[in-house]
């Protein structure tokens, strides 16, 4: 019998909602799947389109990210940047050949974390069903580190 | 033979662009013959793949490498013209980051074949089709392999400098060449390798002289369906999908001075990762609208998302190519 897929997804919070959301259901002890790498933001719209294709192409078999609820936005509005962006790379995907249901956007609010906790292992569920993505590693050569550094220098 | 510097030219998947390009830098050409001695340039003189074979490794001073890596033929050219010059250049878009021969890479090596050979528009009725190898009494006959996936220069060798545009723009192409001339004399040191020449450092954007607002638009237009164009005002701003803010300068954006939206063809802006994904950021953020249902509605005013932010960058683009190009399973 072979193995269950395990999918790797790699999870992109905010620092002022959805990571404490996290960090609740840490502190609950609520279970999720542990699939999700999480990785913080300062705001989800600092979520460069780069680190999602970053992911994908590095191995990852979907991508979730998280940000504060419309209108509660720390820096105001860029949630709704997020959003945008999210839609629009959702699109993009399609063109390429990728499900659209590999990227997912939640919204959590840090009092949220049985919610964030459903979510994920729902998510973890989604990806499941869709099977491994296996993005080839061409020419098996890492990513320049550098070069995303400097996308990160210059993005900050 | 002279002791000249010797300079090569050559084009691998291109469509010819670059080499007029070349020409195009007028009287300079003759600065070009005057200090270089051209050795193999396949589209301007006779020459033959074993002539560079019998050179000596590193004898070609300057290589203009132009096209991308679409087949063995391709590659294998590659790998000798990177033996034999010391000074080998990625000039071009389709060289540099795979251009219009990469977008091939949306699509499995089959289906490219059964479009050109075997659809409604192709008149083949004994159904031919090319295979790699084939015996006459002569014996056999070769053509290169086609790879699966269409990579840029510097995915296949080891590149000295890049030079990006689709073609490269002629005034900068004499400021190269004079550059290289310059060097030669001992005036002038050559970049670090690795740098990107005959272009800018920032955006289209910034050589752009169109008047930039506050841009938040409601909708996106094709540019036939905005008439007039303001000649004056941003054309993104004007919600036509212009490339700008990702591309690099150094075309003093001569698109957006003509009418036209920039499409691209500069390639990535420095410090630029992935070009699509940079121009998601930009046009996400001057979208007018906070509602799933409108923001969709407004992107539909994009019909090919994947077209538009990877036109000329997807070879070299972080994930390089459509599942469907690697997957046979994929969808």
């Amino acid at each position: 019998m072979s193995e269950q897929f395990e999918p790797v997804i790699v999870g992109f919070t905010c620092n002022w909602c959805s990571y404490r959301a996290a960090d609740t259901a840490g502190t609950a002890r609520v279970k999720y799947a542990p699939n999700v790498r999480l990785i913080r933001l300062m705001c989800s719209g600092r979520l460069d389109p780069t680190f999602v294709m970053k992911a994908l192409a590095g191995g990852a078999d979907g991508v979730l990210i998280t940000g504060c609820h419309p209108g509660d936005c720390h820096y105001i509005d860029q949630n709704y940047k997020a959003l945008r962006r999210f839609l629009l790379l959702r699109r993009t995907f399609t063109g390429l050949g990728i499900e659209p249901g590999r990227i997912k956007l939640i919204w959590a609010s840090a009092a949220e974390g049985m919610r964030l906790a459903h979510e994920i292992t729902q998510f973890v569920e989604e990806i499941r069903t869709l099977g491994p993505l296996n993005w080839p590693k061409w020419n098996e050569q890492p990513i320049e580190v550098e070069a995303l550094d400097e996308a990160v220098k210059e993005t900050a | 033979m002279s002791d000249k510097p010797k300079f090569a030219m050559y084009w691998a998947a291109s469509c010819g662009g670059c080499e007029i390009a070349v020409l195009n830098i007028h009287e300079k050409i003759l600065d070009v013959d005057a200090n270089f001695d051209v050795v193999f340039w396949p589209v301007a003189m006779d020459a033959k793949y074993k002539d560079v074979e019998e050179m000596e490794d590193g004898s070609i001073l300057l290589t203009l490498f132009n096209g991308s890596m679409r087949n063995q033929e391709n590659e294998k050219i590659a790998h000798l013209l990177r033996r034999k010059s010391k000074i080998l250049v990625s000039f071009g878009s389709c060289a540099t980051e795979g251009c219009i021969p990469g977008l091939a890479n949306l699509f499995p090596v089959s289906e490219i074949f059964d479009v050109a050979y075997h659809t409604a528009s192709t008149d083949n009725p004994d159904n031919i089709h090319p295979v790699p190898s084939f015996e006459v009494p002569e014996g056999t006959l070769t053509i290169p392999i086609m790879n699966p996936t269409v990579k840029t220069l510097a995915q296949v060798v080891d590149v000295d400098y890049f030079m990006p545009g689709c073609p490269p723009e002629s005034h900068q192409i004499a400021a190269v060449v004079d550059l290289v001339i310059q060097v030669l004399q001992g005036k002038a040191q050559l970049p670090p390798k690795g740098s990107v020449i005959g272009a800018g450092q920032s955006t289209v954007c910034d050589e752009c002289p169109r008047t930039r607002n506050v841009k938040l638009i409601k909708a996106f237009h094709r540019i036939q369906e905005v008439a007039p164009l303001d000649p004056a005002l941003c054309i993104l701003e004007q919600g036509v999908p212009c490339n700008g803010p990702a591309t690099r300068s150094g075309c003093m954006a001569r698109c957006p001075q003509a009418g036209a939206q920039c499409i691209g063809c500069y390639g990535p802006a420095e410090g630029v990762v992935d070009y699509g994904a940079r121009l998601i950021t930009a046009f996400a953020s001057i979208i007018d609208a906070r509602e799933p249902a409108e923001i969709e509605s407004i992107l539909d005013g994009i019909p090919d998302p994947t077209g538009q932010f990877y036109r000329f960058n997807l070879a070299d683009s972080l994930l390089r190519a459509g599942r469907s190009n690697w997957d046979k399973d994929g969808h």
